[in-house]
């Protein structure tokens, strides 16, 4: 398909130049890293620091418990990193997480397979709806997913009776996989670390991927260079509402119930974890391996504020959110370095 | 037979007719000029062909069979590639990437073959001239990399068409022959090229045919070699030569009485990478200086370099007499130079905003004591303005939006006039406003210069330009190439300027950026 172009043999330019040139590659390829890495490397860090420092930290339990408690979150997360890299945003995976843990907790009551997929489909639907408002009326995506925010939340109400109601999980198998282990790890877990492993392969290795990199990084330039736009961001908004109605099963299995007052501010961090994760919050940039470590740096740091006992647990969103300041700072100044050459 | 073909094509945007009944035929193997200066309809012809807007009336041709793409996508897939003058490629993705995306090769799982894809990326690069790691972020290449990416993505479709908008715009010249280079081979190829610049030498060098655009209308077409470039340049401009100096089109009565021999703006050296390769300019108070120049001349960056709008390379800027040091539109305003802005509507007006609260926004700070405005006095120099400039508004009140054009120009010119410039920048100050504004806007700018204004003057229109300035300096690519004195400000006299062959101005500016 490639047309055979016989340009003319150039003057090749100065060394000097190709000097500049692999000086300017280095550098690019450091920062670049840094970029990427930088969550990952923090996380080392605090961990290390845990180690050290807490004795308690270092058990196995303990590390099972930060995984546990963290796979909802890192599958909400997942699908906010597809959704910011187009450049979007999506307000109303909180809501759909709950939501999802009750219908999840009520359609068990049919069994496993109800009690994963009326969650899915309802959550999916929530996101087809986004997706469709945000790629074909061109609303704002926070307007859009604010909307479906209320929307879910007025809805777990109205399923769960003002939200007085807590369906219990009739499953036995549902109940099951929210408790059982394999190779030590929950299943949860296991379930979050294959999603991240498809996850990276879509965004990294499909052509689905480079759409959503390519809409993040100029939607006009993408459209002009021919990506399906306007379906890659109903697909986006599809896979984040799917992985929050899954995310509220998961919840729901391991706690045996529908727990309908958890889920206030998840999205919010969820959008922390992918961002201190080294996505860019103005989309073009970023991988689900930098979501990963951004989630467990959320998760080592409220473990580590629990094992200090006498602080209050409110510190590890100060802290939280110290990190993410410092994160957006440093991102910023790395992109500027990036074009400045 | 014919490659592309566009017959009888409208297409009518609210207020504008973009193209009106245009035809226009591509051969395969031929190099196509599409020529004309702003809004004369190449932008719209080009997304017509490629898909991005849909004709009003006429048909649309290709390899013989009527077409209509819904999408640029579709004019991709059927062969018909499109380099824009802007880079649209994605600057946070790598170089690979953008060259390959949506047709990255794949392994036998439906995964991106990403080494494969480097590999060949890098292969294909080399031939353009691009030796970079294809890893890297595109955005961190130079432009004129960038272009040249840009360039093999569009040759690697496959294309039987390849539109190139203003190509070479961001290229050093050493890239230009690389292009040139590219562009005899697709040639060689059978491949049909449409090639929209303005650099008259490039032109020549490369093309076969030209079909010039002129308000939406085809004015010629025909091969490039018969074609004598003042009557290019004529063409273009919608100037006769035979019908030249008609006195009493426009509303400037003649010549200004100039004050003082000291220029009160000497701008010297203005260089601004592949913009500007050092402009000289001075005025003195009273004169008006008219800046002649096709499109992409360098007259609208000339004026914002002075303004402080234009980041310089080197280039000196004094306001009588005495430098500007920190060059920035700030700086320029507090030093005196008031810069009319050639899109109002982007650059300078607050539609949503009343007469009075955009007039006020440029005197806010020199009327406010410790943060503190006094009603009274933005009032009065309102009301001296409005009156002044005869402002036709309901009242101070009235929202700027639902003001006619000629009226919003009269507002942006009171706001600028509000701050009590020394030196008064106008790009473009009549487009799209009608006659009798049009006149006003022109009767102001003299009594302006009477008033002792230096005035420096950016138009399009021929008749403006020469009835309104006392000199015209003539740009090209950047470079001063001409300057009309006295009986000289004729509107051949400009035309000739323009045209004259520019062999050696330019290759002497080229050289002179290549060292």
């Amino acid at each position: 398909m490639t047309q055979d172009v016989t340009v003319p043999p150039i003057a090749p330019p100065p060394e000097s130049a190709l000097r500049d040139e692999r000086r300017a590659d280095r550098l690019d390829r450091i920062v670049g890293t840094v970029q990427r890495q930088g969550a990952l490397a923090v996380l080392v860090l605090v961990a290390a620091i845990g180690f050290a420092a807490f004795p308690n930290f270092r058990s196995l339990a303990n590390a099972e418990t930060i995984l546990i408690s963290a796979a909802p979150l890192a599958l909400i997360a997942l699908g906010m990193t597809f959704v910011i890299i187009t450049g979007g945003i999506d307000l109303s995976v909180g809501s759909l997480y709950v939501l999802g843990g009750v219908v999840a907790a009520y359609a068990s009551q049919w069994g496993v397979l109800a009690a994963f997929l009326a969650p899915l489909l309802l959550c999916g639907a929530f996101g087809v709806v986004n997706g469709v408002l945000v790629a074909y009326t061109r609303m704002a995506p926070f307007i859009v997913t604010l909307a479906a925010l209320l929307g879910a939340r007025g809805l777990m109400r109205a399923l769960s009776n003002e939200g007085s109601e807590t369906y219990l999980v009739r499953s036995e198998a549902f109940r099951a996989f929210g408790s059982g282990e394999f190779l030590g790890l929950a299943y949860p877990v296991w379930l979050a670390l294959a999603l991240f492993a498809g996850g990276a392969v879509l965004l990294g290795r499909t052509r689905f991927g480079a759409s959503v990199y390519a809409i993040g990084g100029s939607e006009d330039a993408a459209r002009l260079m021919g990506v399906a736009v306007r379906r890659t961001q109903v697909n986006v908004y599809v896979l984040s509402g799917l992985l929050a109605g899954l995310a509220g099963a998961v919840n729901a299995a391991r706690l045996g119930s529908g727990v309908t007052v958890i889920g206030v501010g998840v999205e919010l961090d969820a959008i922390a974890a992918v961002v201190i994760g080294g996505t860019l919050l103005t989309g073009g940039a970023g991988t689900v391996a930098g979501t990963i470590a951004g989630v467990l740096l959320l998760g080592v740091i409220q473990n580590l504020i629990n094992q200090v006992g006498s602080v209050n647990i409110s510190w590890q969103q100060v802290i939280s959110g110290a990190f993410l300041a410092v994160v957006v700072v440093v991102q910023t100044y790395l992109t500027r370095l990036r074009r400045i050459q | 037979m014919t490659l592309l073909e566009v017959a009888g094509v409208s297409k009518t945007f609210p207020g504008v007719r973009a193209l009106d009944d245009v035809s226009f035929a591509l051969q395969p193997g031929e190099v196509h000029a599409l020529v004309g200066e702003n809004g004369a309809g190449k932008s719209t012809l080009i997304k017509v062909l490629t898909g991005v807007y849909q004709p009003d009336d006429g048909a649309v041709r290709y390899r013989g069979e009527p077409v209509s793409f819904g999408t640029p996508l579709d004019a991709q897939r059927a062969g018909i590639s499109t380099i824009y003058q802007e880079v649209n490629l994605v600057p946070l993705m790598s170089v690979a990437r953008n060259l390959f995306l949506g047709r990255e090769p794949r392994n036998a799982l439906g995964l991106v073959d990403e080494r494969r894809m480097n590999r060949e990326a890098a292969d294909v690069l080399t031939r353009y001239g691009v030796r970079t790691d294809v890893r890297r972020q595109l955005g961190t290449l130079a432009l004129g990399a960038q272009q040249m990416v840009a360039l093999a993505r569009a040759v690697m479709v496959d294309a039987k068409v390849v539109i190139m908008d203003e190509p070479t715009s961001s290229l050093e010249p050493r890239e230009v022959e690389t292009l040139f280079g590219v562009i005899r081979d697709l040639h060689a190829q059978g491949i049909g090229i449409v090639y929209v610049s303005h650099r008259l030498d490039e032109l020549y060098q490369i093309c076969d045919r030209v079909t010039i655009l002129r308000d939406g209308r085809v004015v010629h077409t025909g091969p490039l070699e018969e074609l004598e470039r003042i009557r290019l340049v004529s063409l273009m401009l919608g100037r006769d030569m035979a019908e030249v100096r008609r006195e009493g089109v426009t509303g400037f009565t003649g010549e200004h009485e100039v004050q003082g021999a000291q220029p009160v703006l000497r701008a010297a050296g203005l260089r601004n990478r592949h913009k500007l390769h050092g402009v000289d300019l001075a005025v003195r108070p009273g004169e008006v200086v008219g800046l002649g120049g096709l499109l992409g001349a360098g007259r609208s960056e000339t004026l914002k370099a002075i303004g402080g709008a234009l980041p310089l390379d080197e280039g000196t800027v004094e306001v009588a007499g005495a430098p500007l040091r920190r060059r920035t539109s700030v700086g320029a305003v507090k030093a005196g130079i008031a810069l009319l802005p050639e899109d109002r509507k982007a650059e300078g007006i607050v539609p949503s905003l009343s007469v009075r609260e955009n007039i006020a926004l440029a005197v806010l700070p020199r009327l406010s004591r410790l943060g503190l405005v006094s009603e009274k006095k933005i009032d009065t120099i309102v009301e001296r303005f409005m009156t002044r400039l005869r402002i036709k508004a309901s009242s101070p009140h009235q929202r700027v939006g639902d003001l006619s054009g000629g009226n919003q120009q009269k507002v942006l010119l009171a706001r600028l006039l509000a701050t009590a410039p020394k030196v008064l920048l106008l790009d473009e100050p009549t487009r799209g406003i009608d006659v009798g504004a049009k006149a006003e806007v022109q009767a102001l700018v003299d009594e302006l210069a009477a008033e002792g204004l230096g005035v420096v003057l950016v138009s399009s229109d021929a008749e403006e330009l020469i009835e309104g300035a006392d000199r015209v300096v003539v740009l090209r690519d950047g470079v001063v190439v001409g300057t009309l004195d006295g009986a000289d400000v004729s509107t051949e006299g400009l035309l000739r300027t323009i045209a004259a062959a520019s062999s050696a101005a330019a290759s002497a500016a080229t050289q002179e950026e290549a060292s």
